[in-house]
């Protein structure tokens, strides 16, 4: 049983290393989003980035819309997500420095391989969504106002479908989590969900599912990343945030992204150079 | 189908995750995997440091609410009891809103750090003991009212007999904190964010890797935990036991 | 620093003590002066443990006096008290004793000698080390009679102390209590029994309904009671 002055010692050590830590504190804080993190790619790059620099990069995994939340509150100094229209409000209300495209993946639709919903092959998503809600087939959405909630509700839109309103049913399920629940959540009850390609890649536990849907135009997903405003949050560590989008954008650091990869397969690829993206 | 218990189902080959390998769930915790135990031993840090905390500010305040009379008291012990069943992701959430740059306490920069999930866990934790203790102080002190009048105890030797002679059922008491502590999520998450190598303890990397599909690194974890309740419970138990033999 | 002064004589003077309308004692005047054994008797819920209380100081009338030695609010550093079923310290007997002496104000250095005196007097030494809860009924009121003598008082009050015990228990507390008086400690204590009253008493007061019926020498109240309540109840009358 720890003694009272083990635990003061212990205290003390403790606080001392905060202290440390502040003292020589190379680090920023970083809101990302749930697929970014699930899909390994912040593994792979922070270390690179690390070396270059001496920075530690500590990553918030939320959704998007969090996210741009945490980043408004002046929670963390960086926010790195893929919802373009979002960022740019975000920038346009001057929480946020300036949007930089980063990289893009896409997304895909993931169904069960006896595809109860007949989509059959085609490389046309509106198509195949459509087809999903003719046949009342079960979709899982994440429905929490993430990059991915957020384009797959463009994607409706774009089929002429009123999730929310008029053609609600039961055959729309809304979990209000991440990727990977969402993976699970379809997994179990063998629904469709669409997914980005990093977090299906190295998902796991995929039961019957396969790609049903790839490739369509209209799938392709871009990230941006931001400084938060340091005249809105004055604490916001400018320097070594600006260090770290610099990176992100340089030619070392896009090819890092680039070098990621599961199973052979590449899952992002850098476009910070590509105009208007 | 999702199955839990399906270990033999893993599927080779596939991402590293950090630098922990891709095996089985014992060959995790057999090999003392470096990143597993620094899993572990944040959890069990926070855990601790935040139960001991929760402990200096509760054991005082139980025995001085056991022992003292005043207009209100019998409300205050029913709200004391009922804060024993705060949900963990309120004080999550009541904390990040304080802890937040845009909260009152914003410029201590204590969001998203260790020190921020000590204390979310404290303030959950410190009802808990606080009533426990009130409950085994103010029993004790009916039996040993009559007794410590008679020998003309004053007030504060009073309260250091008590504590002293119910030692045990207080440590008791702390074990109960800090399981409730070492347990929870809601709370450590919001606070903590889950950060790699930072923050991520063993509540939140069991939600972080059941939410992508990669069970057996759960699995491991959540072994250790229940390993973890069963000792302290193990302790709790053998402390009850001791006393009972030592004071009768 | 001990205190030097004196409890005796302990005088009541008008003393009531009401709860909530109902007279627990009723205008009570007592001297109880500095004589061996005082016993009190009456039947359940005369008053008798109250008394005791008042006297010892645990407890504020609610009107009248109480003086010991003459003056008001005396600290009750040489007074002690042994209730009906004492609650034994968690910790072992010695432990128990040593705790007494430390309240009492016993130096550090003298502890280790006066616990082994105490249990010596009240037959205890091989339990020392025990825990007190472990210890039979008997050994607890022995125990207790211990820690009250840790305090040095020069009065003792016991609130029934053998009414729970058998009767070798019963002896070998009355041989403590007898053995105690004959060291000079006034002793005023409540009985149910009144075979014990015989025994111990040198003066008797009678209690009934909170009011004190008689007092007076233990020969003389038991040859020729004064009052009929008294002859009633040693005839063995339920005093209603």
């Amino acid at each position: 049983m720890p003694t009272g002055r083990d635990l003061l010692i212990a205290s003390l050590i403790l606080l001392a290393n905060v202290a440390a830590a502040t003292a020589q504190d190379q680090s920023i804080v970083v809101a990302s989003t749930t697929s970014t993190q699930d899909s390994g790619l912040f593994n792979h790059i922070l270390p690179i980035f690390k070396a270059r620099t001496g920075i530690t990069v500590k990553v918030i995994a939320q959704g998007t819309g969090q996210a741009l939340d945490t980043g408004r509150r002046g929670d963390v100094d960086v926010v790195f997500v893929h919802a373009r229209p979002q960022e740019e409000k975000f920038v346009a209300e001057g929480f946020g420095v300036k949007r930089f495209p980063v990289m893009y993946n896409d997304f895909v639709l993931i169904g069960p391989k006896s595809d109860p919903a007949g989509i059959g092959g085609t490389k046309d998503i509106v198509a195949a969504l459509k087809t999903i809600k003719a046949e009342g087939a079960p979709f899982i959405s994440r429905g929490d106002r993430s990059g991915t909630h957020a384009a797959e509700l463009a994607l409706w839109k774009l089929a002429g479908i009123d999730v929310a309103g008029a053609d609600r049913g039961p055959w729309y399920k809304e979990i209000g989590q991440g990727m990977g629940a969402a993976l699970n959540t379809a997994a179990a009850a063998d629904a469709y969900v669409l997914s980005d390609r990093g977090t299906w890649i190295s998902f796991k536990n995929r039961g019957d599912l396969g790609i049903a849907v790839a490739g369509d135009q209209r799938l392709f997903n871009q990230y941006g990343v931001t400084l938060v405003n340091l005249t809105k949050h004055p604490h916001v560590k400018k320097d070594l945030g600006e260090a770290f989008i610099d990176w992100l954008t340089s030619p070392q650091g896009q090819g890092a992204i680039a070098d990621y990869k599961i199973d052979g397969q590449q899952l992002f690829f850098p476009n910070a150079t590509v105009p208007g993206a | 189908m999702l199955s839990l218990l399906d270990l033999t189902d893993l599927e080779a080959g596939a991402t590293s995750y950090r630098a922990m390998p891709e095996t089985s769930a014992i060959d995790l915790l057999l090999s003392a995997d470096p990143a597993l135990m620094a899993i572990v031993r944040l959890s069990l840090t926070v855990s601790l440091i935040a139960a001991a905390c929760a402990a200096l500010v509760g054991v005082p305040f139980g025995a001085l609410l056991a022992l003292t009379r005043f207009p209100g008291r019998q409300a205050v012990i029913v709200v004391l009891n009922a804060l024993m069943g705060l949900p963990p992701v309120v004080v999550g959430l009541a904390i990040y809103l304080l802890l937040s740059r845009s909260g009152p306490l914003g410029s201590f920069g204590l969001l998203f750090t260790p020190q921020a999930m000590i204390v979310a866990q404290a303030v959950l934790v410190t009802p808990i003991i606080a009533a426990l203790a009130r409950q085994t102080i103010e029993d004790l002190w009916i039996e040993y009212r009559d007794e410590l009048a008679a020998m003309n105890v004053g007030p504060l030797r009073r309260v250091v007999t008590l504590i002293r002679d119910a030692r045990f059922s207080l440590v008791t008491a702390l074990l109960a904190g800090f399981g409730r502590a070492a347990a929870e999520v809601g709370a450590v998450m919001i606070v903590g964010g889950n950060i790699d190598g930072f923050t991520r303890t063993m509540t939140t990397a069991i939600a972080l890797e059941t939410s992508k599909g990669d069970l057996p690194l759960a699995i491991s974890l959540g072994l250790v935990l229940i390993a973890l309740v069963v000792i302290i419970n193990a302790v709790a138990w053998t402390l009850r036991r001791l006393d009972e033999q030592l004071t009768g | 620093m001990r205190d030097t002064v004196s409890n005796t004589p302990i005088r009541f003077d008008h003393v009531s003590l009401l709860a909530r309308q109902f007279a627990i004692l009723d205008r009570i005047s007592l001297e109880l002066a500095a004589d061996a054994i005082t016993v009190l008797i009456g039947p359940n819920g005369a008053g008798k443990s109250t008394l005791l209380r008042l006297a010892m100081g645990l407890v504020q009338p609610t009107s009248g006096r109480i003086t010991w030695g003459g003056r008001p609010d005396v600290p009750p550093t040489r007074r002690a008290f042994m209730f009906q079923r004492p609650t034994m310290l968690r910790r072992s007997a010695a432990g128990n004793i040593r705790y007494a002496l430390a309240a009492a104000g016993c130096p550090r250095a003298r502890r280790a000698e006066r616990v082994a005196e105490l249990l010596d007097l009240v037959g205890l030494n091989h339990l020392a080390s025990r825990p007190a809860r472990r210890l039979s009924g008997g050994e607890q009121q022995r125990l207790a009679l211990a820690r009250a003598l840790a305090r040095d008082p020069d009065v003792l009050f016991l609130d029934e102390p053998t009414a729970s015990l058998d009767p070798a228990a019963t002896k070998a507390i009355e041989d403590l209590i007898a053995a105690v008086a004959a060291r000079g400690i006034r002793i005023v204590m409540a009985t149910h029994d009144l075979g014990e009253a015989r025994r111990l008493g040198r003066s008797v007061v009678l209690m009934h309904r909170g009011r004190i019926v008689e007092h007076a020498p233990a020969g003389q109240f038991f040859a020729a009671p004064q009052t009929p309540e008294a002859a009633r109840f040693m005839a063995g009358d339920l005093l209603v």
